[in-house]
């Protein structure tokens, strides 16, 4: 039976994960925000043509990836709690749920690259596009890895008793997936709603 | 088990989670719909970005310096690209 009350020790203020994952979350973050600025100065360059081609997006598929990816993070979210109550078939049942979610973002992505390069929207087609396919593309990227990151917490979920630094690079994996959930917040912004 | 799941569910996180929804389905209704400023929708977008932060990847509960650090990655965010759109 789990119960949800905060032990004194829970209360405490830790790190979650390793602080040396946080150094890579934090300087990933900073590469992202970097290539966000970029493209609103070029944006700035052609406004007119970064709206239209903006309208041109799938904006419900892109609407779908950001709910699935929402969804993904409580699955893990879930798997993390339950995992530190050894919990262990929920956690089962909650990584891959997120890994499947992960699966239907690549899915959807797949469906939307091609439709865009078979209506002439390919990555030459201009300075828009070009951002487009490189910021989601490098997002993408991550969501593989988040993915395969994903599948090495599952392979935990088997262990008995997990020693505190297992457990610190379990978070440490959980909270590169929810940076992957984040980044796609401002990209889902940038890309298909400013005008 | 669905009980259990149930109760790890029921915490600030599924909170946050019923928050994100709904905050992201206005943003595609402001945003698609009606067109709202940029400004409005990237302060949205910074203010998920922060819920994220605090209740999924846990630094609600962090050190004051890693917490620090992240908040004013999404203040900073929000700030630079909102100036960039409106003095471009």
């Amino acid at each position: 039976m789990i119960t949800t009350s905060t032990s004194p020790l829970a209360a405490k203020r830790n790190v979650p994960g390793e602080l040396g994952t946080w150094v890579f979350l934090f300087g990933d973050m900073l590469v992202f925000g970097a290539f966000f600025a970029t493209f609103m100065v070029e944006r700035s360059k052609a406004p007119g043509v970064f709206d239209a081609a903006s309208k041109t997006l799938h904006a419900g598929v892109g609407l779908t990836n950001t709910l699935v990816l929402l969804f993904s993070s409580l699955c893990v979210v879930v798997a993390i709690k339950a995992m530190r109550l050894g919990a262990m078939p929920i956690v089962r049942l909650a990584l891959p749920m997120a890994m499947a979610c992960g699966l239907i973002f690549i899915g959807l992505k797949a469906f939307e690259y091609t439709s865009m390069v078979v209506s002439g929207h390919g990555v030459g087609a201009n300075h828009f596009y070009l951002y487009y396919f490189v910021l989601t593309g490098l997002h993408l990227f991550h969501l593989c890895i988040g993915v395969v990151v994903l599948a090495l917490m599952l392979t935990q979920a088997g262990r008995p008793d997990l020693g505190p630094t297992r457990m610190a690079v379990v978070e440490g994996g959980a909270c590169f997936w929810h940076l992957v959930d984040l980044l796609w917040v401002v990209l889902f912004a940038l890309l298909y709603l400013v005008s | 088990m669905g009980r259990s799941i149930y109760l790890l569910v029921r915490t600030r996180a599924g909170l946050t989670w019923l928050v994100l929804v709904a905050a992201t389905l206005l943003l595609f209704l402001v945003g698609v719909e009606h067109r709202t400023s940029a400004v409005v929708l990237l302060a949205i977008s910074a203010i998920k970005v922060r819920l994220i932060g605090l209740d999924f990847m846990e630094l609600r509960c962090a050190p004051t310096a890693l917490r620090v650090i992240f908040e004013s990655y999404c203040a900073v965010l929000w700030a630079a690209l909102s100036g960039l759109y409106l003095w471009l």
